[in-house]
């Protein structure tokens, strides 16, 4: 599943954009994560700072 | 005056003429240019001030910005003369349009020209709303009609004949109305900036590094906010990022070698698009602008004329569209197709083109590229002029970007 290091995450809403599944959103400062997500790993890629992480089940 | 709710305070209404979900450069104006024509508008800002968090390295040519507004010292850091161009090898050239009597460019202090922009609008009649977030479009036979509000806690049901997405980067708006708005991540230049300060900087000249080393499929910038400070940033091909080589560690590489006493007092990070813009920008009673609609620079990144160009242009097919009583897609279509073909829409095709060229250029390339430009006079600063004449310069490029002469 993928999991967001809040003392890490800029909320700068890089992930939202390429999120392929529409399923992260930014509430002001607070990025969230639907169900809609397949753990693809696009955003963990491309954030510009680390804070997104697919961790394996 | 304002309507007042039962509550006694100043209330969202439940109709307006237009509807703009976003505050930034290209929302502002959207809002600014309808609503001085004299329709009811209401703006929405997710966050709890305009202009921050920025996300920007604040950098615009200076005919394009005064195509809009006067400039003002109030949101003006600097007043740029020169560029820099260094290579991979170090080898640096000098880019001096001001010689020439030609204009160069601006660096904006983000924070105050966006509540500029946004205090326009107001000025002109629009009602603005802060941490206050469309949670959903309001959909009436797969038509936009207006979006649902949510403001300390409180859920508002806004309709409008028109709604002008404009939430950047992010663009969920249209997404939800059924437009598909992904980036595909490898023509996302994922980027992270320092604003510092103590630096040894030429004030009146902005710095640009290029090189698979130092920001593969990107560049490094540095430009400069007065006083010995500047932003200094970096934007690489989201291609090339992954764990231990993002933005952030590439800047800070460059950082450590190149500014080891600056002082930093701001973190600013993001995402720029650079694929092209989105295949249709009107959907019946909805307009996309500026980032939302993917209309950034492919090349530079740049997009805050193009916001404010699209957002001008979107407030003024809305004051049509509503004299002729038509809303619908067909009736919003001059907006899309007039943004294509303006000077601007132009540049974003033939800027692509040459972005894809440019980001599978090696190293050794891009410096006998550089070398070769140096040798030039340039008296415009313009990829165009660049391209130019880097074709006549350099004949054995030819052959590789020949299939871009058609757009020059």
């Amino acid at each position: 599943m993928l999991s967001i290091r809040r003392d890490i995450c800029g909320y700068c809403g890089a992930c939202v954009s390429v999120c392929p599944e529409g399923a992260l959103e930014l509430i002001d400062a607070y990025l969230t994560i639907e169900d809609a997500c397949i753990n693809c790993g696009i955003c963990e890629k491309i954030c510009p700072l680390g804070a997104l992480e697919v961790i394996k089940e | 005056m304002p309507t007042r709710s039962s509550g006694g305070y100043q209330g969202m209404k439940r109709q307006y003429d237009m509807l703009v979900v976003g505050g930034g450069p290209g929302g502002a104006f959207a809002a600014k240019t309808a609503a001085e024509k004299g329709l009811s508008v209401c703006l929405v800002e997710k966050r709890p001030a305009i202009g921050v968090p920025v996300r920007c390295a604040e950098g615009i040519g200076k005919e394009l910005l005064t195509d809009f507004l006067p400039p003002d010292p109030k949101w003006i850091c600097t007043d740029i003369e020169r560029a820099e161009l260094v290579a991979p090898d170090g080898f640096s050239m000098l880019l001096e349009p001001s010689k020439a009597g030609n204009e160069v460019g601006y660096i904006l202090d983000r924070k105050v020209f966006d509540r500029e922009l946004v205090w326009k609008a107001a000025e002109a009649g629009t009602e603005t709303y802060v941490k206050a977030r469309a949670t959903a479009p309001i959909m009436r036979d797969g038509a936009v009609g207006g979006a649902v509000i949510e403001q300390h806690g409180k859920k508002y049901e806004v309709n409008a004949d028109i709604v002008i997405a404009a939430d950047g980067i992010e663009s969920k708006f249209a997404r939800w109305a059924g437009i598909d708005t992904t980036v595909p991540y490898k023509e996302l230049e994922t980027c992270a900036q320092y604003l510092m300060t103590g630096l040894p900087i030429d004030s009146k000249k902005t710095t640009f590094y290029l090189g698979n080393e130092i920001a593969p499929a990107g560049y490094l910038w540095v430009f400069p906010k007065g006083d010995g400070t500047a932003n200094v940033g970096i934007g690489i091909g989201g291609g090339k990022s992954g764990d231990g080589h993002r933005a952030k560690d590439y800047l800070d590489r460059f950082i450590a070698q190149k500014f080891p006493n600056g002082k930093t007092i701001e973190l600013i990070i993001g995402g720029v698009s650079v694929c092209k813009p989105l295949a249709s920008t009107v959907a019946d009673n909805m307009m996309i602008v500026g980032d939302a609609a993917r209309i950034s620079d492919p090349i530079t990144g740049g997009g805050i004329y193009n916001a404010m160009y699209t957002g001008r242009l979107a407030g003024q097919t809305a004051v049509a569209a509503l004299e002729a009583g038509d809303t619908s897609r067909d009736a919003l279509m001059p907006y899309d197709t007039t943004w294509r073909a303006s000077k601007m829409g132009k540049a974003i095709e033939r800027n692509y083109a040459i972005k894809e060229v440019f980001i599978n250029l090696n190293d050794e390339k891009l410096n006998s590229i550089i070398h070769s430009i140096s040798k030039i006079n340039l008296e415009h600063f313009s990829t165009l002029m660049l391209l130019k004449e880097l074709m006549k310069a350099n004949p054995s490029l030819l052959l590789e970007l020949r299939h871009l002469r058609s757009l020059l």
